[in-house]
């Protein structure tokens, strides 16, 4: 059987939010998808089922440098976020009733924002927003000085891998080294960095990692978290107690082969796609800031390393923000001109709001709402990176007008 | 033309950008986001500003396949719409916000910012006709009289109404615009009218203001300064209002009781008879024209409410320190006229102009004083 992935019309630049389903992903899940077998069942159906989990379950080990029996399969990032969230403060709380407090950097999805101020009004917890410089990477000094405030009441410290926004890489091995040094086990959200930087769960040290599949080329709705077995950690859905007893439901064997098809090939690729990705990323940059000289390169310099070698930024990430301009507008002539772009943050009802993530890294809000993030992925050509820079100055132009407009006085008495 | 749909959820608005798609036209739908925390507004089916509404706008858009974004105009929404609501109200008038936001938000800063981006038209689901005249385009009213909102549009000038398209403008009645959106499949096609102020969440326009305004007990007295009971904070009444004075005891003569004004400095209510309503002069501020403004008085019909009938006036304009105003001789006397309120000025179906009452007074002495009948419509906005 042959399947085909079908590509996005235009030039589509939004491979951040979701990337297209590699052929072999696509492949794996049809192939799966057309199998009757619950992999809690004792038949021989059954049976097939379960091995179909456990042999992507040791694929998924394998390629993330962890043990299988830390694979906690679910149904994608936000679930893992909020399992490591929630569960390891309830998890490490049941061991003592002091550890209330949570850390996590200013620059945290909403998925690991959003439980972690559910539990502050919910069950208690006292929420620390760790600092961020204005690159986005986090204040180790400010880690270390929480860390140091009564340690025994924090809970966890979650500090993600790299970016969704702005790509920034963070310091995890620093992190963890802290936080171990004060018995206090950290979560890493990795979605945007596996694939795109060499992400090892044991060689980190965390304590748990969240990855999903539909960032790398498998689908939506199946991720995992990697937890030690060690780490304290509550079920935050019940039930059947499939994985580990803290995670239940119905194991979908077609979304999780198909999404360690996808995971390997990302992992086993990475080098070679990190360079294209960066090849393509410095092109853009470069094409964005000769289109519109004052667009401002939000997060690390393209050609920033960490004091170990490694990227500081992501390679298939690039985020301006247009002086003038408001996001939506952006993204509208944008979508017009067939380029598929993203304000990179999170929507009400549709609607941009102003970036947590560059109003923690400094940026006005008026900057904020001229913001644009271009992300990469394997489908992704020079042609596309081209067809962005052509319709750019007249897009930023328009926009800015449109801009102009919106906070032009009104006319008419409001008396 | 390139027309931005705006959409709000509901059944008018999606007609209306499904017939600016059949007459060819390139349509994008916008949502207007009208409030950053949007549980505040109305939820469920009576309101047109919800996250569901947003989500019924969304799906209509899928079905007639157009692009569709929501426009974030909490901010500007906040500080022209609510504001002047609350001023209004605050100086004891009775404020029409959907006309403020047909002058501020639709036809301002939709249409201002659609213009910028390059759209040429804006098309909203409102019930009025623009017809192309010899001097321009016309505001007329719609064929449907229980749904006509020409009233309500009349604010807007006419380099405005030259970028509007109202394409429900023909319709007859709501049931055939609701025949239309199930011919096409919309599924708003059954979705009840709106009728409350979409910022007032739960239809009560009191509370709303003591949260905004603060409480503010003071006196109710008659027409000789009698104390007859308290309230809550005069602003939250409204001139010819008959329910809710909560007096205590009723009229010396039995008859009931009306507010005849509102003294917000004084922070005082007065109550009165019907007679006391009765006005046959008007003057109004803020006045805008579609047509020459007319320096002489002038044969016309005015409506002051939403739903209200037309009757025969005259107007002319004039100047309130140099701003536009206007003045009228009412051709038969009406009752329970509020500051605040808009009156627009007609002739035959299509509107001349507006304006926002300023004061409202009886000259002829003879003026229907006696009738007993009750004032049409106690509140004043649509």
């Amino acid at each position: 059987m042959t399947v085909t992935v079908p590509q996005a019309p235009g030039a589509y630049l939004d491979h951040a939010a979701t990337t297209p389903m590699s052929s072999a992903a696509l492949e794996a899940y049809v192939a799966e998808a057309s199998r009757t077998g619950n992999a809690s069942s004792l038949h021989s159906a059954g049976r097939a089922a379960r091995r179909t989990v456990e042999e992507s379950r040791e694929t998924v080990a394998a390629a993330l440098d962890a043990r299988p029996s830390e694979v906690i399969f679910t149904g994608g990032g936000t679930e893992s976020d909020n399992l490591a969230v929630k569960g390891i403060f309830w998890g490490r709380r049941s061991q003592d009733s002091r550890r209330r407090r949570v850390l996590i950097s200013a620059v945290e999805h909403h998925a690991v924002l959003d439980p972690a101020f559910w539990l502050a009004g919910h069950a208690g917890a006292e929420i620390t927003l760790l600092d961020v410089d204005d690159t986005g990477r986090i204040d180790l000094d400010a880690l270390k000085a929480e860390l140091a405030v009564g340690p025994e009441e924090i809970a966890l410290v979650s500090v993600m891998w790299a970016n969704n926004e702005v790509g920034t890489v963070q310091p995890i091995r620093d992190v963890v080294r802290l936080a171990h040094a004060q018995g206090i086990p950290v979560h890493t959200d990795a979605i945007q960095a596996v694939g795109q930087v060499e992400v090892g769960f044991a060689a980190s040290g965390v304590d748990a990692l969240t990855v999903t599949g539909h960032k790398l080329g498998g689908p939506v709705g199946v991720g995992a978290l990697l937890a030690r077995r060690d780490l304290p950690l509550e079920a935050v859905s019940h039930g059947g107690g499939q994985e580990r007893g803290v995670r239940s439901g119905t194991l979908d064997g077609a979304a999780i082969r198909s999404f360690a098809v996808a995971l390997h090939d990302a992992v086993t690729r990475r080098a070679e796609r990190a360079a294209r990705f960066a090849g393509l990323r410095d092109a853009l940059v470069e094409g964005v800031r000769a289109a519109v000289p004052d667009a401002v390169l939000r997060g690390p310099d393209p050609a920033a390393v960490t004091p170990s070698g490694a990227p500081a930024r992501l390679p298939a990430n690039a985020h301006f923000t247009f002086p003038g301009a408001e996001g939506d507008s952006l993204l509208y002539l944008l979508d017009s001109a067939g380029v598929h772009a993203s304000t990179g943050s999170a929507c009400q009802a549709g609607v941009p709001q102003p970036s947590h993530v560059l109003l923690a890294m400094g940026v006005d809000e008026a900057d904020a709402r001229g913001a644009l993030r271009f992300s990469l992925g394997d489908t992704s050509t020079r042609a596309d990176v081209d067809r962005l820079c052509e319709a750019l100055p007249g897009v930023a132009d328009r926009a800015r007008a449109a801009g102009l407009v919106s906070t032009r006085p009104l006319t008419g008495g409001t008396a | 033309m390139r027309v931005l749909a705006a959409m709000s959820g509901g059944v008018d608005s999606a007609v209306a950008a499904a017939l600016a798609v059949e007459a060819g036209h390139e349509v994008v739908g916008v949502h207007m986001a009208l409030s950053r925390n949007r549980d505040q507004f109305r939820t469920g089916s009576r309101g047109c500003c919800s996250i569901e509404d947003a989500g019924d706008a969304r799906r209509a858009a899928d079905v007639l396949g157009i692009p569709y974004y929501v426009w974030d105009l909490s901010e500007t929404f906040e500080e022209t719409v609510v504001a002047d609501f609350l001023s209004e109200y605050s100086a004891g008038r009775t404020p029409n916000p959907c006309v403020r936001c047909n002058e501020h938000i639709k036809f301002t800063a939709l249409l201002d910012k659609a213009t910028a981006l390059g759209f040429d038209a804006v098309a909203t689901g409102h019930y009025a006709r623009i017809e192309h005249g010899p001097d321009g385009p016309e505001l007329h009213r719609s064929p449907n009289d229980a749904k006509d909102q020409s009233y309500v549009l009349a604010v807007m000038g006419p380099d405005r109404l030259a970028r509007s398209v109202f394409p429900l403008g023909h319709f007859a009645s709501k049931d055939e615009v609701r025949a239309e959106a199930e011919r096409r499949g919309l599924s708003v096609s059954a979705k009840p009218d709106s009728y409350d102020i979409c910022f007032v969440a739960d239809g009560d326009t009191s509370g709303f203001l003591r949260d905004r305004l603060g409480e503010q007990p003071g006196d109710v007295v008659d027409t000789d300064g009698t104390v007859v009971g308290e309230h809550r904070g005069a602003y939250a009444y409204t001139i010819g209002q008959r329910k809710g004075l909560g007096l205590g005891r009723p009229a010396a003569d039995g008859k009931p009781r009306y507010v005849v004004d509102v003294d917000t400095t004084s922070n005082t209510v007065v109550v009165g008879p019907s007679e006391l309503l009765t006005v046959d002069r008007i003057d109004a501020a803020r006045a805008t024209w579609l047509v020459p403004a007319p320096s002489e008085w002038t044969d016309v019909t005015v409506q002051v409410r939403a739903h209200g009938r037309a009757v025969p006036a005259q107007v002319r304009a004039t100047s309130d320190d140099g701003d536009p105003a206007l003045e009228v001789r009412l051709g038969e006397p009406l009752r329970g006229i509020a500051s605040g309120q808009s009156i627009v000025v007609y002739r035959g179906t299509q509107v001349l102009g507006q304006g926002t009452v300023a004061g409202a007074r009886r000259e002829r002495a003879s003026a229907a004083a006696t009738s007993s009948a009750e004032p049409t419509a106690a509140a004043a906005r649509a």
